[in-house]
């Protein structure tokens, strides 16, 4: 991969096409019977595929030894983050209609909102910590250990969806099932770390 | 022979640097376009907008109570009407499909005709009527009611149908009767998700008799003065407007009269979730959501559900001194 401004532009071009579609949509008025249900729905599924697409990273770049796919991580992370926020805010202005006090109390009688919550606010030090200057200022070894907190956020994420649905968990268990393929991997391969001596550096983990 | 000669390419022929970057520019265009076209292709196929509206045959002779009467009643509201595609196009129906949105389109070439509906158990006179003759069994009468489904969103709904009192009384319920189970149809190969193991089919129901027999629970078989939709519940399907939509059966295929409380579907699949009764309570809060509120279709915002469904002086009578928390 020689061209990789190029290629960060189009992963940021082609990660932008969900959100330009669903605004179209909405403009449209073409999002259903229940628009904010569909937003809800959309933005949500948006981060749960954004924080697969950024947990596969290592484990590709470790199978198919594709070691520029580092480069794409944090943009992949970074909009997982995105789509969480666009989530959490529709949340807050449209299913609570910005009756914030009711929230507590929502929270209390809907547990996977609380669940949901807290995988979204578990990306947050995430996002802050993303810059170069940040994992200099942390250091490497900190700074990887802090990101370790994804894997809370997705499993946190997959729960929350899991907990959502009335009855037809097909979907949320197929979210359920490439995470744990993701995680397993890493489990895996730290198990088997003193046979296959692992490149060193801050890209190491998660 | 001689080999490797030096490539004798004119200078002519060489591809000026402005052309070879213009090229380059181009290919990044089209990879570019290429991958947004991919990208949004895959998500326009994972998430699919809907809108399938059909033009459903007009049922004649609908008879419409005089306006007060039926606003005393609560077989009319003058609240504002949920629009026709909306209410075809966000419907719970398992048999079809999960999602809301994608009921319409699976259900599009749903067969409803023949169709019989058996009426058993515990009556003097069993038997089983074919569609058209539950159409002529009672003048076909217009019903605007609310729908409250237990996801917490809500429609207003003009309905055509009879009351299922009017049916219970030609097959002459027994003494013994004292609940009304009902059945969905059962068949795989015209309802493709009962292939699929996310509820128990066929789907069941029930009302307790008195229930049963109260004027505002109907039989439906039309929406908006044309029959009824397939992923509405065609041909025929249950309306009990002070309760969760999901006690209103759709297709239905058999009606049974017992002794002992039926079991329901969403209570086999959840007992804790749903009840037998569930009466629309804004007091009992399902064990993942509040019902305090509601979200109209086709509104902004929402609004304060209502007891009953707003149906509390028809029908509250019917449940005195029951703890509506126990028996939720």
């Amino acid at each position: 991969m020689k061209d990789t401004h190029f290629a960060k532009l189009a992963l940021f071009v082609n990660s932008l096409v969900p959100l330009m579609l669903l605004l179209w949509d909405v403009w449209r008025k073409n999002v259903g019977a229940n628009p904010l249900e569909f937003v809800t729905r959309t933005t949500g599924m948006l981060t749960l595929v954004f924080l697969l697409l950024s947990l596969a990273v290592s484990p590709l770049r470790r199978i198919l030894g594709l070691n520029w796919l580092i480069k794409f991580r944090r943009m992949l992370g970074l909009f997982a983050f995105f789509y969480g926020c666009l989530h959490f805010l529709t949340y807050i202005a449209f299913d609570r209609f910005f009756r914030i006090t009711t929230i507590p109390g929502d929270i209390a009688t809907r547990r996977f909102i609380a669940v949901g919550m807290t995988a979204f606010f578990l990306m947050l030090p995430l996002a802050i910590t993303s810059t170069d200057d940040m994992v200099k200022r942390l250091g490497g070894k900190r700074w990887a250990l802090l990101h370790r907190l994804v894997y809370g956020a997705g499993i946190l994420g997959v729960l929350h969806y899991y907990m959502l649905v009335k009855s037809d968990v097909r979907l949320p268990m197929t979210f359920g099932f490439l995470l744990a393929v993701l995680l397993g991997f890493r489990a895996f391969a730290r198990y088997h770390q003193t046979r296959r001596p692992i490149p060193t550096g801050l890209n190491r983990t998660s | 022979m001689p080999t490797n000669k030096p490539p004798n390419i004119p200078s002519s022929e060489i591809t000026p640097p402005q052309v070879y970057f213009n090229r380059r520019m181009f290919m990044r265009g089209a990879v570019l376009a290429g991958s947004v076209a991919a990208t949004g292709f895959l998500y326009r196929r994972l998430n699919p907008p809907s809108a399938v509206t059909e033009q459903r045959p007009k049922i004649g002779g609908v008879v419409t109570p005089p306006t007060d009467e039926a606003m005393r009643q609560g077989f009319r509201t003058d609240e504002a009407l949920t629009s026709l595609a909306d209410i075809t196009n966000y419907n719970n129906f398992y048999e079809f499909d999960t999602e809301k949105r994608g009921v319409a389109a699976a259900a599009q070439n749903f067969v409803t005709r023949p169709w019989q509906v058996a009426v058993e158990g515990l009556v003097s006179k069993p038997r089983s009527f074919d569609i058209d003759e539950l159409l002529k069994l009672a003048p076909q009468e217009e019903r605007v009611y609310r729908l409250r489904c237990v996801e917490g969103w809500s429609m207003v709904i003009p309905w055509i149908g009879f009351p299922l009192h009017m049916l219970l009384k030609v097959v002459e319920p027994l003494s013994s009767a004292k609940y009304v189970a009902f059945q969905t149809l059962l068949d795989p190969s015209r309802m493709p998700n009962q292939t699929t193991g996310v509820l128990d089919w066929p789907y069941v129901e029930g009302l307790r008799m008195d229930e049963a027999l109260h004027p505002l629970t109907i039989l439906a078989t039309g929406l908006y003065g044309a029959a009824l939709p397939p992923q509405d519940g065609a041909p025929i399907r249950l309306v009990v407007p002070w309760k969760y939509g999901f006690k209103s059966i759709k297709s239905i295929v058999k009606i049974t009269l017992v002794a002992d409380q039926p079991p329901t579907t969403w209570n086999i699949a959840s007992p804790n979730e749903y009840g037998f009764y569930s009466n629309v309570n804004p007091n009992v809060d399902h064990p993942r959501w509040s019902q305090r509120y509601e979200h109209r279709i086709g509104d902004f915002g929402s609004r304060p559900t209502l007891l009953f469904n707003g149906y509390a002086e028809q029908v509250a009578h019917l449940y005195d001194g029951m703890d509506l928390r126990a028996n939720f």
